[in-house]
């Protein structure tokens, strides 16, 4: 029961890894807060998108065990 | 596929060619480069991170959207990604049409949906040392 979260950007450099494991979390908010706890990221989740499995996803979807999780900060291609 | 993210240097000439179309009156193009400032600040070089399988398909998406909304006949977009030099192209976006107005409109749309959409992120390397995301 556990979900792979995948780093991208200044939350790459926070954490210092691009990707973990973790045991599959209540919720997206319950699990990027304890993120941001441990990994002390600048963003507040406001700022940030989610997506589940290559796609954007809502703060409200089920989290599910095998999932991969990502936090989607301000974009700035171009 | 229309849209696509790439480590090397993008060879425009080679994109152009792609969009070859004998119903196509008018082709209108986008190039970004990598610049040498920001905000007043002597830029060394940038490098872009990426999450590519969100990134292509929102960038198909995009692609999708401009060929729904506006008369064209094909569009495309590369993104470059990883580390670029001062001068680089950064992105590049094509758009065919058979005629200027529409071209010219879609190509606009889709720079800017694609800065405000796609998962790319920039790391700017300043002059002194410091380097911050974007």
């Amino acid at each position: 029961m556990s979900v792979t979260v995948l780093y991208f950007a200044a939350l790459k450099e926070a954490a210092g890894t691009t990707q973990e494991t973790l045991p599959l979390p209540e919720s997206l908010p319950a699990l990027y807060a304890a993120l941001r706890a441990r990994y002390g990221f600048a963003y507040e989740p406001a700022a940030l998108r989610v997506a589940l499995n290559g796609a954007f996803a809502d703060w409200t979807d089920t989290v599910r065990a095998g999932d991969a999780v990502a936090f989607i900060p301000p974009v700035s291609g171009g | 596929m229309r849209f696509s993210v790439t480590e090397s240097a993008i060879d425009a000439a080679a994109c152009r060619a792609g969009l070859d179309d004998p119903r196509c009156g008018a082709y209108a193009a986008f190039e970004g480069w990598v610049r040498d400032h920001h905000d007043g600040r002597a830029v060394e070089g940038l490098h872009y991170d990426c999450y590519p399988a969100l990134a292509g398909s929102e960038g198909e998406a995009i692609l999708a959207e401009a060929l729904a909304r506006f008369d064209i006949l094909d569009a495309r977009c590369v993104h470059r990604i990883g580390d670029c030099a001062i001068g680089d192209m950064a992105v590049w976006v094509g758009v065919t049409a058979a005629h200027r107005d529409a071209a010219f409109a879609a190509c606009r749309w889709i720079i800017d949906e694609v800065k405000a959409r796609v998962p790319i992120w920039k790391r700017e390397r300043y002059a002194g040392g410091e380097a911050r995301w974007k």
